[in-house]
């Protein structure tokens, strides 16, 4: 297939700019595809009438935006898209293999990932019963009904959904999928290395039946993503944060940057440690310990050391392979500077004293590996004394925990906001402690991953509270 | 000999001719300047004898250096013929400190008088009214707009921008400040527009797109805007005329300073995608796009290199001055018949962060 170039989409319209960037093979520096990139102005432009995108798809109901990204869902999983602007057809195996190339992820990782968002848009009735705690679908056409014996009446909160989306991870495509079922369009600013994932899945959704308008694509710079952030009404930024912190005290954008999750043992269960080993290694390497729910420090009363040296001894010797490699477990880095400044920056710490690292005898090498031209940071795991250490609460793009051991009495008060906490005891007390913490926003009792998320359920901000909100409603009697 | 080509061996000869006269003047005890009359004497050489083409020029002069336009008085640089009559005082860039200054009297007429005749009538109507949005101050282009639409008939109003509260502001991250300083100009460019007839607009582009965000520009009267200051890549470009003037407006871009006055741009839009060339109004000023490492060498044609400027007038002579600008160096133009710089950019804008504001 010749090089695809990726427009920008106008409210689905196509737009080849003068100026374009070009996405690159991590390993060999072969351009993958070249992509416009727009001056803030075009987006200010086009959100001037953004009302005609929200007025294309009110033309539909909710059940039909249902059943459309239902078949949105299959065409982005088994069908074959537009991907470039000269009609360049894109299968999913060639999806695969491009992603893969320009993110580093292995296949089998991006298949993973895909699946995600086909469960995602095959059960969205699902996901919008849970959004919505149960709402009937007419009444969210409506605006207005009755139901659980009350009026309830909602009214939205912004003209579109301003995204501006992160590289290190496809799957986080599917948190902005209800959207489109809630009849608010969407204005995205892709990953600069990530352009294929939202892409595809727009055409998808265009192919399925979907109104174009819907769909405002505009790979931008600085000042573009932040008109996208501030003049959409409501925004999801991804990034680190120093990239989210500006934004931390405005309700009309979420923030989604680190995660800090958590696996907790409790005093009950400590002594049974040994049978957690495989879910607590799961829930720090899985998905290439990319994702801000894979855990990035295990919180435990006793055994810190001990348990630390048992996840080494599993991860450790874990080692990139060929991207094929349905046993892949690590990714590569789109941008080997990366890798390099992470490495850095553990081994930097490392300095400190009051951990050590349990991973390096386990690893016949350096973390940081160039294997095939691309770079990996193998997985890496350090006993802190406490989370005074600066890698007790540290979250890298690769598998990387501390091992904490602090009393159970102090867990909730030493170990800071967490996106996901998994707490493997059945101390009622300790339960109670953890269900009322305002520092989890997903909280998993029991030995279950911190990977493991439920549609139903957001864990980090629920899409229809932020687009919608409910106002009182008299309505006279005919 | 093609036309053209008979057009480029004029125009050098017209180049040679008044680098020498120039040289000459600038000189010579009777007419020149203090600063060039010592500079010669340190450097122990002759200018007014040995200078006989403006590659003379090139070859045997050093580059201008910019420093001293800010520590030298401003009356070291008056050319003795001009002896007797006060001089206006131009101010050029900075953000700190004590600014770089060129003294001046009728150069800015001339050029703009010139630059006048490139105007189309349609879009820059004759006995009308323009306004100007953009740095005024101390600077030659507040007084050579005002004079480049008295020259066509018409009248100006103005709206003053700080350029370097802006830079100041941006490069302390002030963002929010920055955007309510802009507003607060945008504001008054808009009260002027919706109360007083207006044909024509000298501004930004980044303040054209924030008055175009606050108005419909065509509605509102406007045919005709000439802009400059900031760089326009090919994309930026492309946006202002199709979007921002709707094709409509006729779009105007220049290229210039306190130190050149201003050059021209030739035809530009989809069939070039959008480049724009700059020529520089020779024989007064001469552009040359150079080897960053070798300047006294051209680069090829087409390639990029950093814009050198000599400006060749007898108010004042400024050899072999390096812009902070990067340009690609294009061929001849039949109205233009010399060098043209084109998709001007800072110097080392793919390197590095550059600062240039919401102006």
């Amino acid at each position: 297939m010749a090089i695809p170039h990726i427009p920008c989409l106008r409210l689905g319209d196509p737009y080849v700019s003068l100026n374009k960037i070009e996405v690159a093979d991590y390993r060999s520096g072969d351009t993958m595809a070249t992509v416009s990139q727009v001056n803030a102005g075009v987006v200010r432009r086009d959100l001037k009438r953004i009302d005609e995108a929200r007025a294309a798809l009110r033309k539909f109901t909710t059940a039909e935006l249902v059943e459309i990204g239902a078949k949105a869902g299959e065409i982005f999983l088994n069908g074959e898209v537009q991907i470039g602007v000269n009609g360049e057809m894109q299968s999913p195996q060639q999806y695969v293999e491009t992603l893969s190339s320009t993110s580093g992820l292995p296949h089998v990782m991006v298949k993973r990932n895909m699946d995600k968002i086909h469960y995602a848009l095959s059960n969205m009735q699902v996901v919008l019963n849970g959004l919505t705690r149960g709402i009937d679908l007419p009444i969210l056409d409506a605006g207005v009904g009755e139901q659980f014996g009350t009026q309830v009446c909602f009214y939205p909160t912004s003209k579109a959904l301003g995204l501006v989306m992160p590289s290190n991870s496809p799957a986080v495509n599917s948190l902005w999928l209800p959207a489109i079922a809630l009849k608010t369009p969407i204005v995205m600013k892709p990953g600069r290395d990530e352009p294929w994932t939202p892409y595809r899945l727009i055409q998808s959704f265009i192919q399925a039946g979907c109104p174009k308008e819907a769909f405002s694509f505009y790979p931008t710079d600085y000042e573009g993503a932040a008109d996208i952030l501030n003049r959409c009404g409501r925004a999801l930024i991804f990034g680190d944060k120093s990239t989210t912190d500006q934004y931390a005290n405005n309700p009309a954008i979420q923030i989604h940057g680190p995660g800090w999750s958590k696996v907790l043992i409790g005093e009950d269960e400590i002594e049974n440690w040994e049978d957690h080993i495989d879910l607590i290694a799961g829930s720090i390497a899985d998905n290439g310990g990319r994702s801000c729910v894979n855990a990035s420090a295990v919180v435990v009363p006793k055994y810190g050391r001990e348990i630390a040296e048992a996840l080494a001894k599993k991860l450790g010797p874990v080692k990139p392979t060929t991207v094929d490699d349905p046993e892949a477990k690590l990714s590569g880095f789109a941008n080997p500077k990366m890798g390099e400044w992470i490495d850095g920056a553990i081994e930097a710490d490392l300095l400190e004293a009051g951990c050590e690292e349990m991973t390096a005898k386990y690893r016949d090498g350096e973390r940081k590996v160039v294997t095939d031209g691309g770079t990996y940071l193998r997985p890496t795991i350090v006993y802190c004394d406490s989370f005074e250490h600066p890698l007790a609460n540290r979250e890298f793009l690769c598998p990387y925990a501390s091992v904490v051991e602090v009393p159970q009495a102090e867990m909730l008060n030493q170990m800071g906001e967490s996106l996901v906490v998994t707490a493997i005891t059945k101390d009622k007390e300790f339960h109670e402690a953890l269900l009322s913490s305002p520092l989890i926003e997903r909280l998993n009792l029991g030995p279950i991953s911190t990977m493991k998320i439920s549609w139903d359920q957001p864990h980090e901000g629920n899409m229809f509270e932020f687009l919608y909100k409910r106002r009182s409603i008299g309505i006279l009697a005919a | 000999m093609s036309n053209l080509d008979q057009n480029i061996q004029e125009a050098k000869a017209q180049l040679d001719a008044h680098a020498v006269e120039i040289v000459k003047w600038h000189f010579s005890p009777e007419t020149g300047s203090p600063f060039w009359l010592d500079w010669a004497e340190k450097a122990g050489w002759n200018p007014a004898e040995e200078i006989s083409c403006f590659d003379d020029i090139i070859g045997k002069f050093p580059h201008f250096q910019d420093e001293w336009l800010r520590d030298m008085p401003n009356e070291i640089w008056r050319p003795k013929a001009y002896e007797g009559r006060p001089f206006s005082i131009f101010e050029t860039g900075g953000t700190t400190g004590m600014p770089k200054q060129r003294i001046g009297w009728e150069d800015y007429k001339i050029d703009y008088s010139e630059f006048s005749e490139t105007l189309d009538d349609n879009h820059f109507p004759r006995d009308h009214y323009w306004m100007m949005v953009g740095p005024t101050g101390p600077r030659r282009l507040r007084l050579s707009i005002e004079h480049l639409a008295n020259v066509r008939g018409c009248s100006t109003y103005f709206v003053d921008l700080d350029p370097r509260w802006v830079k100041r502001l941006i490069a302390g991250k002030q963002f929010d400040q920055a955007r309510a300083y802009m507003d607060h100009v945008i504001d008054q460019a808009v009260t002027i527009l919706k109360n007083r007839k207006v044909s024509a607009l000298f501004t930004t582009p980044k303040l054209l797109e924030a008055m175009a965000e606050r108005m419909d520009l065509i509605k509102a009267g406007i045919k005709g805007v000439f802009c400059g200051g900031t760089t326009m890549d090919q994309q930026y470009t492309r946006f202002l005329v199709e979007e921002i003037c709707e094709k409509q407006i006729g779009f105007v871009p220049t290229y210039g300073n306190t130190l050149m006055g201003l050059a021209r741009h030739r035809p530009f839009g989809p069939e070039n995608d959008y480049s724009i060339t700059y020529h520089a109004p020779q024989p007064r000023a001469v552009l040359r796009v150079v080897d960053p490492k070798k300047t006294e060498t051209l680069v090829d044609y087409d390639a990029w290199g950093r814009v050198e400027l000599t400006t060749l007038t007898k108010e004042f002579f400024m050899p072999r001055f390096l812009e902070r600008d990067e340009a690609i160096r294009r061929s001849p133009w039949e109205n233009c018949p010399w060098d043209g710089v084109a998709e001007v950019r800072p110097f080392g804008a793919m390197e590095k962060k550059i600062v240039e504001g919401v102006y």
